[in-house]
C-alpha cells in the first residue's frame, strides 16, 4: 500500500500550482503525463518531485497531443490518470480530448487559463471557457469545475477523478494562472477520512483473462461507417450526459429573492463579485450574486428561474463574453436584460464590480 | 554591430551569458556578409528565440512553439525568391515541432533553419528537453535525467541529417567557436541562396539562468561536457 | 468586522519585494488568518518594476489584485510612478527616501505618506543585504496586521539554515526588522 499524502487535516499556505499536485496525490492519481507550459509549470514540478516517494509516475511528452493521448493511454489501462495544460497547450489537447468525449474516457486535465488569443501572454484570463466547455469536434460531453480558490482547487481536483470514473466523461479543473501563481490558506485533508470514497479506476484495456476465451475482447473504436450508427451513439452519450447533467451541475448564489440586481461570474471573477457584494449590502443596496461552479453542464433549472425572476443582471468575465455565450443560451426565452462586464485577459477587482453595479442600479 | 541588427531594439532582451545573442550575432553578420538584408525573411519560435521577433532590421515573425518551420516554409513556398530563415530552440525543434522539421528536411525545403541548443526549456524555467544531459537536473528530472525512464539526449542534426537530401547541409556549430559557427550559418544561407537545397544549422547554446552556472562553469558546460553528446563539424554539404 | 488589510509593494528586481511579501502572508497564515500573495508575472518581467499584493483578513478574501491598497510601498522611482494609482484616501504611502527628485509624483490623494531612509539605514547601520528586512518591519509597523514575533518566526523559518552557520546574522536581521518598525514610527 502506498503512504498517504496527508495524514491529518492541515492548514497550508501554497501556491494554486502545488495544491493540484498535492490533491491529485491525496485523489490516489497514479500517474501525470505533461508538456510544459507556463502557468501551470510548477504542477509537473510538483509532481515530479513528490510522486516517486508515493510510487506514482511521470512522463513528459513530446507536446500536447502527445500528453493528452498518453493519458486517454493511462485512463485506458485503468490507471487514474491526468494531465495539466494552458492557452495554446489547451489548444492541442482539444484533439485527444475529442476522442475521449467520443470514447467516454475519464481523464482529468487541470487547464491554468492564461491570455490568449495564441501564445498571448502566461498570466491571466478567462478565455479558455469555450474551448474547454464545447472545444474540439464534439458536442460538448464533458464537466468543467471552475474553481476560485486554492480551498476549491483542492477540493474539485479530487472531485475530478470521482466525477470522471463516476460517468465516464473527460472531466476538467479550470483554473487561471492567478490562481496557479498566487499563494494562499488552505486546509489539506485526506478525503477518505472525511468520508469521501475515492472511486476506483478500471481497465478499458488490459484486463485479466484471455481474451476470445475467458473474456470478450475488449474492443473501442472512435470511427463509425454510417451516419445511423454514429447518431445512435451520441445520442445516447447526449442522452447519459443530459441525466446525469442536475447531479453534476454546482453553483453559489447569495442574496437573490430580494435583489434589484444579481451578478453572475465565475472562477477568480466570482470573488470579486462576492466581495463587492458583500459590501454593498453593508451599505444597504439590494445586490445578490449567481456563481456557477461547473461550466458544463451549467445548472439550468437555476438560471432559468433566476431569469424568471425579473431581476436587473450583469454578468462580469475576464473574456470577450465566453460565459455570456453559454449563459444566454440556458437563458433564452427570458425577456431580462443581461448586462455585461468584459475584461478579456485582464483581472477584475471588487471596486470594478461595485462601480459596474452602482451604474446600473443608479 | 552588424549592419542587419536593430540598433533602437539593443542592449537586447537576453539575459546575461545567454547563448541566443551569440547565434544572432554569427546570424547576422553572415547576413551582412552575404548582403542580403534586404530580401530576408526571419521567423523565430515560442522559447526565448521569441525575444528576437524584433532583434533584426528584416521583416519578422514570430509563430507558435513548434511552428515556426511550416510558416516560414509556407512563406518560402509562396515567394521563392526570398530568403527565408526559420530560428528555433532545441525544444521547438526537437519536440514540438519534430515532425515540421523532419518533414522539412525531407521534401528539402528551400529554407535555413537554425535551432539554438541549450539542453533545457529556458523560457519556461528550465525543464527537460530531449536534448537534456543524462543526469543533468531540471525542473521536470530534480533528480536527474534517468535515461533508464527519459530515454538519451536526442542526437537532433544527425537525425535532421539523415532525412535530408545529398544537396542539402546540415551542421552543428558552437557559441564556443564563433567563426565557425559564422561560416556554418553562412554555407547554410547560401545553399539556400543557390537554390540548391534545405539547409540546417544547431548551434550548441548556453543558459546559465536555468542551469545556473557562473561564467567558469557555463564554459566547462558548453566546451566539455556538451560536445560529448553532441558532435560539432558539418553533416551534410554540398561541395 | 471582517476587514481585510492590502498591501502592495514594488521595487526593483533585486530589492526583494517579492520574498518581503510572501514571508508577511506566510506568517499571516501561521497566525491563523487568511492570507493571500500574488506577485506580478510574466514574460516581459525581466528588467521590469516588481510589484507584489498581499491582503491579510481574518475572513474571506475577495479577488487576488485590488485598486486601492491599505499600505503601498515603493522603493525605487519607478516603483512609484508605477503605484500612484493604488493610493486613495486611506492609504499609507511609504516610499524610500533616498529617491532624489520625486515628490512632485507622490500620489496626491493618499492618506499619509512617510518616507523613511531605508537604504541609508541599511548600508550605515546594518548591512545592504538587510534592506528588505527592514522593509518588512516598515510593513509590519504600518499595518499591525501581524505581531513582530510571528514575523521573526517566519523569517527564521526561511533563513533558519543561514542562522544555524552564522548565528550573528539572526542578530542582524532582528535588529533589522526592529528599526524598520521604528522607521516608520518616527516618519
Ligand atoms: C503549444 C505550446 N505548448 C507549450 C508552450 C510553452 N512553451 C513556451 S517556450 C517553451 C520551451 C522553449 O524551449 P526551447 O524551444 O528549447 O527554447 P529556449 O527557451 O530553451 O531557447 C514551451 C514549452 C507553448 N508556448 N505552446
Ligand atoms: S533563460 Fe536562458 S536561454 Fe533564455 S534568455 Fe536567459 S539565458 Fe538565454
Ligand atoms: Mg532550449
Amino acid at each position: 500500500m502506498s503512504k498517504k499524502i496527508v495524514e491529518q487535516e492541515k492548514r497550508a499556505f501554497m501556491t494554486g500550482n502545488e495544491v493540484v499536485a498535492w490533491a491529485a496525490l491525496a485523489a490516489k492519481a497514479d500517474i501525470m503525463y505533461g508538456y510544459p507550459i507556463t502557468p501551470q509549470n510548477e504542477i509537473m514540478h510538483y509532481w515530479t518531485r513528490m510522486a516517486p516517494k508515493y510510487e506514482k509516475s511521470f512522463l513528459q511528452t513530446e507536446d500536447e497531443l502527445s500528453a493528452g493521448f498518453t493519458t486517454i493511454g493511462g485512463v485506458m489501462a485503468g490507471r487514474k490518470a491526468f494531465t495539466a495544460t494552458a492557452g495554446p497547450g489547451n489548444t492541442l489537447m482539444q484533439e485527444p480530448m475529442s476522442m475521449a468525449e467520443m470514447m467516454r474516457l475519464p481523464t482529468v486535465v487541470v487547464v491554468q487559463q492564461r491570455g490568449g488569443p495564441s501564445t498571448a501572454t502566461v498570466i491571466y484570463s478567462q478565455q479558455e471557457v469555450t474551448m474547454t466547455s464545447i472545444g474540439g469536434n464534439g458536442e460538448g460531453m464533458r464537466i468543467v469545475y471552475s474553481t476560485s480558490s486554492h480551498q476549491e482547487l483542492y477540493d474539485y481536483t479530487i472531485k475530478a477523478f470521482n466525477t470522471a470514473w463516476k460517468y465516464r466523461f473527460p472531466t476538467f479543473v479550470l483554473g487561471d494562472g492567478y490562481q496557479a501563481k498566487m499563494r494562499e490558506s488552505l486546509t489539506l485533508y485526506d478525503p477518505e477520512a472525511r468520508g469521501i470514497e475515492l472511486i476506483p479506476p478500471e481497465a478499458y484495456v488490459g484486463k485479466e483473462g484471455v481474451p476470445g476465451k475467458d473474456r470478450p475482447p475488449a474492443h473501442f473504436r472512435n470511427t463509425y461507417n454510417m451516419e445511423e450508427e454514429l447518431y445512435e451513439l451520441v445520442m445516447d452519450a447526449l442522452q447519459d450526459y443530459e441525466k446525469i447533467s442536475p447531479d453534476v451541475a454546482e453553483y453559489h448564489s447569495a442574496g437573490i429573492e430580494d435583489a434589484e440586481l444579481v451578478i453572475v461570474g465565475h472562477g477568480i471573477v466570482y470573488r470579486a463579485i462576492k466581495a463587492a457584494v458583500e459590501a454593498m449590502r453593508e451599505k444597504g443596496l439590494r445586490v445578490g450574486y449567481f456563481r456557477p461552479v461547473t461550466l458544463r453542464p451549467l445548472p439550468v433549472p437555476q438560471i432559468k428561474e433566476l431569469m424568471a425572476s425579473n431581476k436587473q443582471i450583469l454578468l462580469m468575465e475576464s473574456s470577450y463574453g465566453q460565459l455570456a455565450r453559454l449563459f444566454k443560451d440556458v437563458a433564452y426565452g427570458s425577456s431580462t436584460k443581461i448586462n455585461t462586464f468584459f475584461k478579456p485577459g485582464m483581472g477584475i477587482t471588487a471596486e470594478e464590480v461595485e462601480a459596474a453595479a452602482r451604474e446600473i442600479l443608479k | 554591430m552588424p549592419q542587419s541588427w536593430r540598433a533602437d531594439t539593443k542592449p537586447h532582451k537576453f539575459c546575461p551569458g545567454c547563448g541566443h545573442g551569440l547565434v544572432l550575432k554569427c546570424l547576422g553578420q553572415a547576413i551582412d556578409e552575404l548582403g542580403i538584408q534586404g530580401k530576408t525573411v526571419f521567423g523565430c519560435d515560442i522559447g526565448c528565440s521569441l525575444l528576437s521577433w524584433d532583434f533584426f532590421n528584416l521583416d519578422s515573425v514570430q509563430t507558435h512553439h513548434g511552428r515556426t518551420t511550416p510558416v516560414v516554409t509556407g512563406i518560402k513556398r509562396a515567394r521563392p525568391e526570398l530568403i527565408c530563415i526559420a530560428y528555433m530552440g532545441d525544444g521547438g525543434g526537437y519536440s514540438i515541432g519534430v515532425q515540421h522539421l523532419i518533414s522539412a528536411a525531407a521534401r528539402d525545403e528551400k529554407i535555413t533553419a537554425i535551432l539554438a541548443n541549450n539542453t533545457q526549456y529556458a523560457m519556461t524555467g528550465g525543464q527537460m528537453a530531449p536534448t537534456t544531459m543524462p543526469g543533468q537536473k531540471t525542473e521536470t528530472t530534480p533528480y536527474g535525467r534517468d535515461p533508464e525512464t527519459t530515454g538519451f539526449p536526442l542526437h537532433g542534426q544527425e537525425m535532421v541529417a539523415s532525412v535530408s537530401r545529398e544537396e542539402a547541409y546540415v551542421a552543428r556549430g558552437s557559441i564556443a567557436n564563433l567563426r565557425q559557427l559564422k561560416s556554418f550559418i553562412k554555407k547554410a544561407l547560401e545553399n539556400q541562396m543557390k537554390e540548391i537545397g534545405f539547409s540546417f544549422v544547431e548551434a550548441l547554446s548556453a543558459c546559465p539562468t536555468n542551469w545556473r552556472t557562473n561564467a567558469a562553469e557555463t564554459w566547462d558546460f558548453i566546451e566539455e561536457k556538451m560536445p560529448v553528446y553532441f558532435k560539432v563539424g558539418e553533416t551534410r554539404k554540398n561541395e | 468586522m471582517n476587514k481585510t488589510t492590502k498591501i502592495v509593494l514594488a521595487g526593483e528586481g533585486g530589492q526583494g519585494v517579492q520574498s518581503v511579501a510572501e514571508i508577511i502572508a506566510e506568517a499571516a497564515n501561521e497566525e491563523g488568518k487568511q492570507a493571500l500573495y500574488i506577485p506580478n508575472f510574466g514574460v516581459e518581467q525581466r528588467g521590469g518594476v516588481s510589484v507584489a499584493y498581499v491582503q491579510i483578513s481574518d475572513g474571506d478574501i475577495g479577488a487576488p489584485k485590488f485598486q486601492t491598497g491599505d499600505i503601498v510601498v515603493a522603493l525605487s522611482d519607478r516603483a512609484v510612478r508605477r503605484t500612484v494609482n493604488y493610493a486613495g484616501p486611506g492609504t499609507t504611502f511609504v516610499y524610500e527616501s533616498g529617491i532624489e527628485g520625486i515628490e512632485s509624483e507622490l500620489p496626491q490623494k493618499a492618506g499619509r505618506i512617510l518616507p523613511i531612509p531605508a537604504i541609508d539605514v541599511a548600508k550605515n547601520e546594518f548591512h545592504p543585504r538587510v534592506f528588505n528586512i527592514i522593509i518588512m518591519g516598515a510593513v509590519i509597523g504600518a499595518t499591525g496586521v501581524i505581531p513582530l514575533e510571528r514575523a521573526k518566526a517566519a523569517v527564521e523559518k526561511k533563513l533558519g539554515y543561514k542562522f544555524e552557520k552564522q548565528p550573528k546574522l539572526r542578530d542582524l536581521n532582528f535588529k533589522a526588522m526592529e528599526r524598520g518598525v521604528e522607521l516608520v514610527a518616527e516618519a
